[in-house]
């Protein structure tokens, strides 16, 4: 499967927070029954549902590595049943201004198309226009009656944006959830560019659940896969009017390699070297307290994790077109490939010396 | 049931002061579990001997409140709050310190409610100096809101109803459950009120299969309310998400079954706001399911918070009918 | 001299090396193991053929400061806070820049082209930069690499009536009581923790205590002396000479009442000055180690400080020798009469 189409298949799938299965699924086949089977060991799906793929290594106690990216978008959640109309609440965070006029699908017993509406200009007060319309002001309209939206529809149904992905020129696309399938499709790239290689380090690729909920499946499969090494895969923000250049990266320039806190100054290091080993184009942002990333749950898990973050430009991030550069997740791939072929017994024994 | 609820909500217990409320609890339920143990953070566990499913159940025994800071050299006492407070709930209210000391609470010159901080709020306890206060009072010292219980037929009101609503409905359910098929470890938790704290320690010692809290959730039932679903005498509430947790798939739908087939009302619960116990209990060691079963609640961390007996007792039901289905996730 | 060394030391979160470096060279032989974990705490133990409670001490070697963001075309430095810092106090300080410590101003738009309304709102960190003086980007990287951290340049010393004045006391001073202790010879399994991050999230005393699951532990902290203008009394938190500051709860924790009646008749039997912390805001890493696996006893210890995350803070000696005299007292007192909890 062209990886292109991977990510059509997964930025279209449903998969809000804490209801991640039918996206999970593209995944779940694609590893048990698809082209993936045969690189990886074993597919386990944890309590939370995490999805680990595992690959073995080499040798008696190889070094373990906990690659993760987040399969989870950010959503809509029905809050009240009001005279046929749906009130609601997020499932992570939603910028209020992108909802007004957006077409939903509210997954009730069955797959509902709804619009939040929005007031007609003419029905407005004057000056009503220069504030925002708060979430709890809007209400979705599925078209039905009441005694029917309240028959196919219950106080916690998940609701998600109706978005299909596209192409843009360049081989650029825009859809929804690109934060963080894009992630989870360059972890798949990597698996697949490891395929043929017999690695030392054992690799443990977890699709993590949660994340835009407070990094809460990263939190449990950290925990109890309590790795030597962990690199989050995650997306940063893309250059576009308003940003400035030291916080915004270029699209198609490569991925961008963090440094700060919550990363550890020789997977850094490391991450940068293999980058030039593969002669990969890269960029570095510096960041204080990323909490929005899985890197910063697995940091601190049990005695301590070695942890890094490699992060894919992303324009738009948490609207419906978040906009990407296929090369940027492939490059993504190959150095998260070329990492873990680097990490050897001696280099973990040295994460305790510096 | 009233009488529970109104001797549980008398007891002065904001979070690290549950002393009291566990003693109580501890009486209660001696004659009714398989063993009593207190951990190290102070959480109650009252475990019972039922199949190989390990079932947390966790109310927290902890109130709001408020805690000395500072005595001045008139006697009045400056406070912090435990737990979520709003400066205008704790105006003029009295309050009760553990040793039965009662003081009022005053406020600075004010001109406008939202100059209302708790940094001009005072506690008067009738001292007329620092030296008085002091033999009553001591920094660090911890009140809660002073407030009768009151009987309304259907609904009751008192303070600390969040969550002695909650103990009691587990206490209840201890006692009326009959052939457990889980083991059921029933975990009356401390230091909700400030982050969930009880339940974290206290399920990573038991480490269970399924985490199930009971607490209070808010109401859409009142004049120009907020938008939620959730009314007063409707049933138990069974939570779909709040800030702290998105309840597991399996867990909503065991417990909605289960309400289904035991004729139990309930209500889903979405709540835009707040957290339980069951948020802590899902992030322990590698992830446990969670849900929680809510009774719904008026005028929340306020002197009176009001609930439904109804809903109490489908709450109960609900819970002796999970403690008795045997459970598999 | 100990404290002025470790004040001048550079520790900003994450990049706390010099520190750890400094501390490890001088307990080594004074300890029975030492290492560093994978997020750079540096942990000692001195538990050789002791038995009885594990007691866990920690102290925090980061300090609040910058980071290197961006370096703009003119080779200035585009920078973000790391920690909690009022960035009102940044312009028109020095600072050094990165481990090879490159010297540099916070520099600000001279009052003459100011417009007066300006001068009313404070700068934020997006409007400041760092000048070390490169003529252009590239001539800056010769120097400074995005990610590096930067910290005052504030030369740490005796002060007024014996105070003592400089950078990163919190926590620099509980590093010092804890180097002191070190000097100890107790009966009991100690473990002292000199932790990282503490100032972006207690991220290093989380991992610290997960591994050590001590029976106790001891946070020694600075905390904020507030025996200031324009602050009332019952407002000052801690008073500077007034002895260690006791806590009793904060936004973190609540330390058993147990602990505290120990810990302050311990003080009064030995006659060793104490306050309590008057105060329930901030927080500390005895929160994460409190709520570690299954539940922790802790208890927080403090010297009091002045104009804390400031570039100039100020303690009194006299606490900081009492402070020291405070724990040994406990430590002691546990030896003999066991764990109070």
């Amino acid at each position: 499967m062209p990886i292109a189409t991977l990510l059509h298949d997964l930025s279209n799938a449903v998969g809000p927070s804490g209801r991640e299965d039918r996206a999970a699924q593209i995944i779940t086949d694609f590893f048990t029954s698809g082209e993936g089977r045969p690189w990886i060991s074993n597919l386990h799906r944890d309590r939370l549902g995490n999805i680990i793929l595992r690959k073995t290594g080499r040798g008696e106690q190889p070094p373990r590595i906990m690659l993760a990216a987040h399969l989870d978008e950010i959503g809509l959640i029905v809050t009240a049943l009001e005279d046929g109309f749906i009130r609601f609440s997020t499932i992570g965070g939603i910028d209020q201004r992108v909802l007004l006029g957006q077409e939903v699908i509210v997954h009730g017993r069955e797959d509902l198309p709804g619009v939040i509406g929005a007031k007609p200009p003419h029905l407005q007060q004057a000056g009503e226009g220069n504030n925002a319309v708060k979430i709890e002001d809007m209400t979705i309209d599925l078209g039905l009656s009441p005694e029917r939206t309240a028959a196919l529809v219950r106080v916690g149904d998940p609701i998600t944006i109706k978005r299909r992905c596209c192409a843009l020129k360049n081989s650029f696309y825009a859809g929804k959830a690109m934060d963080d399938r894009a992630g989870v499709v360059a972890l798949v790239d990597c698996l697949r560019r490891l395929k043929d290689f017999n690695h030392e380090a054992e690799v443990l690729a977890v699709i993590t659940v949660q994340e835009e909920l407070g990094v809460r499946g990263a939190i449990v499969s950290a925990y109890g896969l309590n790795p030597d090494i962990g690199l989050a895969v995650d997306v940063t923000h893309g250059e576009m009017p308003g940003l400035a250049d030291y916080e915004a990266f270029k699209l198609g320039q490569g991925p961008v390699i963090v440094t700060g806190p919550p990363v550890h100054p020789l997977i850094f290091d490391k991450l940068k070297a293999a980058a030039e080993t593969g002669k990969i184009k890269y960029q570095v942002e510096a960041t204080v307290t990323p909490r929005g990333t899985d890197a910063y749950a697995i940091q601190i898990a049990q005695a301590g994790v070695a942890s890094g973050l490699v992060c894919i430009p992303l324009r738009y991030m948490h609207t419906s077109v978040e906009t990407l550069a296929l090369d940027d997740l492939k490059e993504t791939g190959r150095l998260l490939a070329e990492f873990i072929m680097q990490i050897d017994h001696a280099f973990v024994e040295g994460l305790k010396c510096y | 049931m009233k009488d529970l609820l109104q001797r549980l909500t008398s007891i002065p217990g904001p979070s690290g002061r549950e002393d009291q409320v566990r003693a109580f609890i501890q009486a209660e339920l001696e004659d009714y579990c398989d063993e009593l143990t207190v951990d190290t953070m102070g959480n109650l566990i009252a475990f019972k001997r039922g199949g190989k499913t390990k079932l947390q159940f966790a109310a927290h025994m902890d109130e709001i409140g408020v805690i000395v800071t500072a005595i001045d050299e008139q006697g009045f006492l400056r406070f912090g709050k435990i737990g979520g407070i709003r400066p205008h709930r704790l105006y003029a209210q009295r309050v009760r310190f553990q040793n039965g000391t009662v003081g009022v609470i005053g406020a600075e010159k004010i001109d406008d409610l939202k100059e209302l901080t708790l940094e001009k709020l005072y506690i008067d306890i009738g001292a007329t100096s620092a030296a008085e206060a002091k033999t009553k009072v001591s920094v660090g010292d911890i009140a809660a809101f002073d407030h009768e219980f009151v009987d309304l037929g259907q609904r009751v009101v008192a303070k600390a109803l969040d969550d002695r609503v909650g103990c009691a409905v587990l206490i209840e359910a201890l006692k009326r459950v009959s052939k457990p098929q889980n083991d059921l470890y029933c975990t009356f938790t401390v230091q909700e009120e400030v982050g969930l704290r009880g339940a974290k320690t206290a399920a990573f010692g038991i480490e269970p299969d399924l985490g199930i809290a009971l607490d209070v959730t808010g109401t859409g039932d009142t004049p120009e309310a907020p938008k939620l679903a959730m009314k007063l005498g409707q049933g138990a509430a069974i939570k779909i998400k709040d800030v702290s947790l998105i309840t597991h798939p399996q867990v909503k739908e065991l417990l909605s079954t289960l309400a289904e087939q035991n004729g139990i009302p309930y209500q889903f619960e979405v709540l835009p706001f707040g957290g339980t116990d069951a948020g802590a209990i899902q992030l322990t060691k590698a992830g446990i399911p969670a849900g929680v079963i809510s009774i719904p609640c008026r005028y929340l961390h306020s002197p009176s918070e009001m609930v439904d007996l109804n809903d109490v007792e489908a709450a109960v039901r609900l819970v002796v009918a999970t403690m008795e289905h045997p459970v598999t996730l | 001299m100990l404290l002025k060394e470790l004040s001048e030391l550079h520790g900003v979160s994450s990049g706390e090396t010099a520190v750890r470096h400094y501390i490890r060279d001088r307990i080594q032989s004074r300890v029975d193991r030492i290492e560093t974990d994978r997020l750079g705490n540096l942990i000692a133990h001195r538990d050789q053929g002791k038995k009885g409670p594990r007691v866990m001490l920690s102290a925090h070697m980061d300090e609040v400061g910058l980071m290197v963001v961006g370096i703009d075309a003119s080779g200035l430095l585009k920078i973000k806070t790391v920690g909690g810092i009022d960035e009102r106090v940044l312009i028109s300080k020095r600072v050094l820049v990165g481990p090879r410590r490159i010297p540099g101003v916070i520099g600000a738009k001279p009052i003459h082209l100011q417009e007066k309304e300006e001068r009313e709102r404070p700068v934020k960190t997006t409007g400041l930069f760092v000048d070390i003086g490169a003529t252009d980007r590239s001539d800056a990287e010769k120097d400074v690499k995005i990610g590096d951290l930067i910290a005052f340049d504030v030369e740490a010393g005796p002060f007024g009536d014996g105070l003592f004045k400089g950078k990163a006391l919190d926590d620099r001073v509980g590093c010092a009581v804890l180097m002191n202790l070190l000097e100890n010879e107790y009966d009991l399994p100690l473990a002292y923790a000199f932790t990282v991050q503490e100032e972006v999230g207690l991220r290093g005393a989380t991992v610290a205590a997960f591994g050590l699951n001590p029976d106790l532990a001891l946070v020694v902290e600075a905390t904020s002396a507030g025996d200031v203008p324009p602050l009332k009394k019952h407002q000052a938190s801690t008073r500077l000479g007034a002895g260690p500051a006791i806590s009793f709860m904060d936004r973190s924790v609540i330390v058993n009442p147990a602990l505290i009646q120990r810990l302050a008749a311990v003080a009064e039997e030995a006659g060793i000055p104490y306050q309590f912390r008057e105060s329930t805001t901030g927080g500390t890493e005895a929160g994460v180690i409190n709520r570690t696996r299954s539940g922790i006893p802790v208890a927080v210890i403090s010297v009091p400080c002045r104009y804390i995350h400031a570039p100039v803070g100020i303690i009194s000696l006299n606490d900081f020798t009492q402070t020291v005299k405070l724990i040994d007292a406990f430590l002691r007192d546990i030896e003999q009469r066991g764990l109070p909890v």
